[in-house]
């Protein structure tokens, strides 16, 4: 049977070049960082090797780069670690409609402790309303947190813009970015937007699952989220997850490497699915951003009178891996939040997919994808419509 | 060494004539469960089951209090018909308890052997007394006491304990005979199914399969249940019957406010067929009434009528509130609302038929499915051997 994995968005196949780093890191390399000798040394080398190929793609100084569990740790340390060193300096936070569930939930924990938030609005293609924002922001405001690229529709959102507002209205307020879906695909340079802190995750780009990491600017004096040992110049306790570590910054620099080919490879796996979807199977409708704006590498596509997860196990039967919103969102069993914001109608955010590339995937697995659902679709759309 | 648990059953012994009948099914549903433990054998007398054991004693008391038709179980010692030899063995398993860190007790002596010369209360007193002077720490409290030790004086022994684990209670399985339990990844059906197994019926379960409308996790969740179920009852044969070229013809044939009547009419044959198969007597299904709209008495008919077998529904005098209660209790409630299943609500129909007509009903779903469909059905069912976890 023939397969096609589009959930990248979700996770990736490994690398294999990756693989075979973060086994030698395992069973050749296996020394504590923090250890005196030779082996510990070693290991201390690998993990800061890895530091600096993070570092490399943000364009930042290694030294401020934090190794974490992943994008979900980095999310919580940053919002959770800078509104409790702020607290004093004012009460009001920002962030957007559309986050991650890890940036969304911390919010709606820190209005509990007495914070307000504001949440910004999105246009119906995912975009944060600037107008809005220029609007919210307030001398009061000591945090804005807004994603880089929108897990489930692929907005890339204006950062250059949103830059400039908080340079001009609430240049106090620290700003962080979500940079999970963007990281080394596309461009980030934090320093010169005036970011102070990004997340990233390892096994969204074909690195490990478990491992990431926090850009935090130089002189932010953001407070540590776990304590004990020290390890992370004591910004972020516990023994090194080495393996984790040298997977992570490994896969950043081969996605960085690659990007170009890659960038403009997937863009054509998606206008291929996208064009041939809608017009090849009538009442569908492709979500977020049209023509520019979007993430080449996701596809968020609605297909009236079928319902996503339906869909989804019709095509898992035929080999072919998608998701409906984000993997995180598919625990709970209403809509997605972020087809919600865009104000998509019933039907449409019931049927709702997304189809997430990776530079591996091929036309001919997009064109066999193409197929199934042509055969699928109608299928389905006349045993759930009944009589 | 010699370990002994005395076991204590209830209505077993209340059945009149069948009563040998009855005790030897608990019997070898006791054995069945001991499986592969060092058994020694299983005695009665009157009212008790002794069983011995060269050891493990701790798994066996686990594996019997889900043994159906069982009311406890409690290591015990045994002691010759003698005071002395009782007083000894009463030290001895208060010395335990009081280690254990247990400070008040009472001694309750029941004599059935009345050609035992010392009445019950002289017995209570003089082995409290003897522990008293023994078992340092301990004192007597007769209202409220932390541990109850208890000797029971029967025609060839004496048996002394203070422990006792509840079973499950009801009659041994498989003493009612064979049914077929139409279960879904929900709240409701397994806690039926384990009504219907403490009253001593055997269970096989149905599960019907639509997929893509229902996803191979609500299976998954339907397998975690059976695994639950076969605590109580041994390795449990699962039937998964494909359901979705049924509901496609059903979808495309019949009218929208028909179709949960439909369905439940298709399961009904369906857990027929397997009953035929495996000779089961009766269905069990997990309704209640008024629960939803095709859970009224008229739907309850309209979805009986077509087959033959008694369809018997456990829950029907209980409210959703003692039912999840149940569940709870039983283990089955963190499986069932696994959320798999409810993010699919793609064939509930709007206008539901609340009162549907039997005859009216059977005329419009006359011709939608075959029965070469369902025999198909049947024929292509999955059966899974489970085991408990």
């Amino acid at each position: 049977m023939l397969e096609a994995y589009l959930d990248n968005s979700a996770t990736t196949c490994v690398h294999p070049q990756v693989v075979q780093a973060m086994v030698a890191a395992m069973q050749e390399n296996y020394g504590n960082p923090s250890s005196g000798h030779r082996r510990g040394q070693a290991a201390e080398q690998a993990v800061k090797k890895a530091r600096g190929q993070v570092a490399q793609v943000l364009q930042v100084n290694p030294e401020e780069i934090y190794f974490t569990s992943g994008g979900t740790e980095s999310n919580n340390w940053a919002l959770r670690g800078i509104t409790q060193a702020r607290a004093r300096q004012g009460r009001h936070l920002i962030t957007t409609k559309v986050e991650h569930p890890s940036v969304l939930d911390v919010f709606r924990l820190l209005e509990e402790q007495g914070f307000t938030v504001t949440y910004i609005p999105v246009d119906k293609y995912g975009f944060v309303d600037l107008d809005a924002l220029e609007a919210s922001l307030t001398p009061e405001t000591i945090l804005v947190s807004t994603m880089y690229v929108n897990n489930e529709v692929g907005a890339i959102m204006p950062l250059l813009e949103i830059s400039r507002l908080l340079k001009q209205k609430a240049p106090q307020a620290a700003w962080h970015v979500d940079a999970v879906q963007g990281f080394s695909k596309l461009q980030l340079e934090p320093h010169k937007l005036g970011i102070d802190l990004v997340s990233l995750s390892a096994h969204k780009i074909q690195g490990p699952k478990g491992s990431g990491a926090l850009f935090a600017r130089h002189d932010l004096h953001l407070p540590p989220l776990i304590l004990g040992g020290g390890q992370e110049d004591g910004q972020r306790s516990g023994t090194e997850n080495v393996p984790g570590i040298v997977g992570l910054g490994l896969a950043a620099s081969i996605m960085w490497e690659r990007r170009e080919t890659a960038i403009s490879h997937m863009a054509q796996l998606k206008e291929r699915l996208r064009q041939r979807v809608l017009t090849e199977i009538p009442d569908t409708l492709a979500n977020g951003p049209q023509d520019k704006g979007g993430a080449p590498y996701i596809l968020n596509m609605s297909f009236a009178g079928v319902k996503g997860e339906v869909l989804l196990r019709a095509l898992g039967d035929k080999g072919i891996y998608v998701s409906t919103g984000s993997a995180c969102s598919s625990h709970h069993a209403h809509g997605s939040h972020v087809l919600k914001a865009m104000g998509l109608s019933q039907p449409m955010l019931d049927g709702a997919l997304r189809f997430s590339f990776s530079p591996d995937n091929t036309l001919s697995e997009i064109d066999y994808v193409v197929d199934c659902l042509k055969e699928i679709v109608p299928k389905l759309r006349r045993i759930i419509a009944g009589r | 060494m010699e370990h002994l648990i005395l076991v204590r059953y209830g209505e077993v012994g209340l059945k009149g004539k069948n009563r040998r009948y009855f005790e030897n099914k608990l019997m070898r549903r006791m054995e069945q469960a001991l499986k592969g433990l060092p058994l020694r054998g299983i005695h009665r007398t009157y009212g008790r089951l002794y069983v011995t054991m060269d050891g493990e004693v701790e798994e066996a008391l686990h594996r019997l209090s889900h043994v159906f038709g069982l009311v406890a179980a409690s290591p015990a010692q045994s002691a010759a018909l003698d005071l002395e030899e009782i007083k000894v063995a009463a030290v001895q398993n208060m010395q335990r308890a009081a280690a254990e860190g247990y400070t008040t007790f009472k001694v309750e002596t029941r004599r059935p052997n009345k050609a035992f010369p010392i009445k019950s209360p002289e017995v209570n007193r003089e082995v409290g007394a003897e522990i008293l002077r023994q078992v340092p720490n301990l004192t007597v409290d007769v209202h409220s006491p932390e541990v109850t030790l208890r000797i029971e004086v029967r025609e060839e022994r004496a048996y002394i304990y203070w422990q006792e684990l509840s079973g499950p209670g009801g009659l041994p399985l498989g003493v009612s005979g064979r049914s077929v339990l139409l279960l879904s990844g929900g709240i409701d059906s397994p806690v039926a199914g384990w009504m219907a197994m403490s009253r001593g019926l055997e269970i096989v379960p149905v599960y019907f399969h639509s997929f893509p409308f229902t996803s191979d996790r609500a299976q998954e969740k339907v397998i975690d249940l059976c695994r639950v179920l076969a605590r109580y009852s041994g390795m449990i044969k699962l039937y998964v019957i494909p359901f979705t070229k049924i509901q496609t013809a059903l979808r495309e044939g019949g009218p929208e406010e028909l179709q949960t009547i439909f369905i439940r009419r298709m399961m009904m044959r369906l857990a027929g067929g397997v009953a035929e198969k495996e000779r089961a007597e009766a269905l069990i299904t997990g309704e209640s009434l008024g629960q939803v709209a095709s859970q009224t008495v008229s739907g309850l008919a309209a979805t009986e009528a077509v087959v033959d077998l008694p369809v018997l529904r456990p829950l029907i005098g209980l409210d959703k509130q003692e039912i999840i209660k149940r569940a709870k209790e039983l283990g089955t409630y963190d499986i069932s609302i696994r959320p798999y299943d409810d993010c699919c609500t793609v064939f509930v129909p709007r206008h539901p038929e609340i009162h549907p007509n039997r005859e009216a009903v059977a005329k419009k779903e006359a011709g939608l499915v075959t029965p070469e469909l369902l025999e198909q059905a049947i024929a292509e069912a999955e059966t899974l051997l489970i085991t408990s976890d």
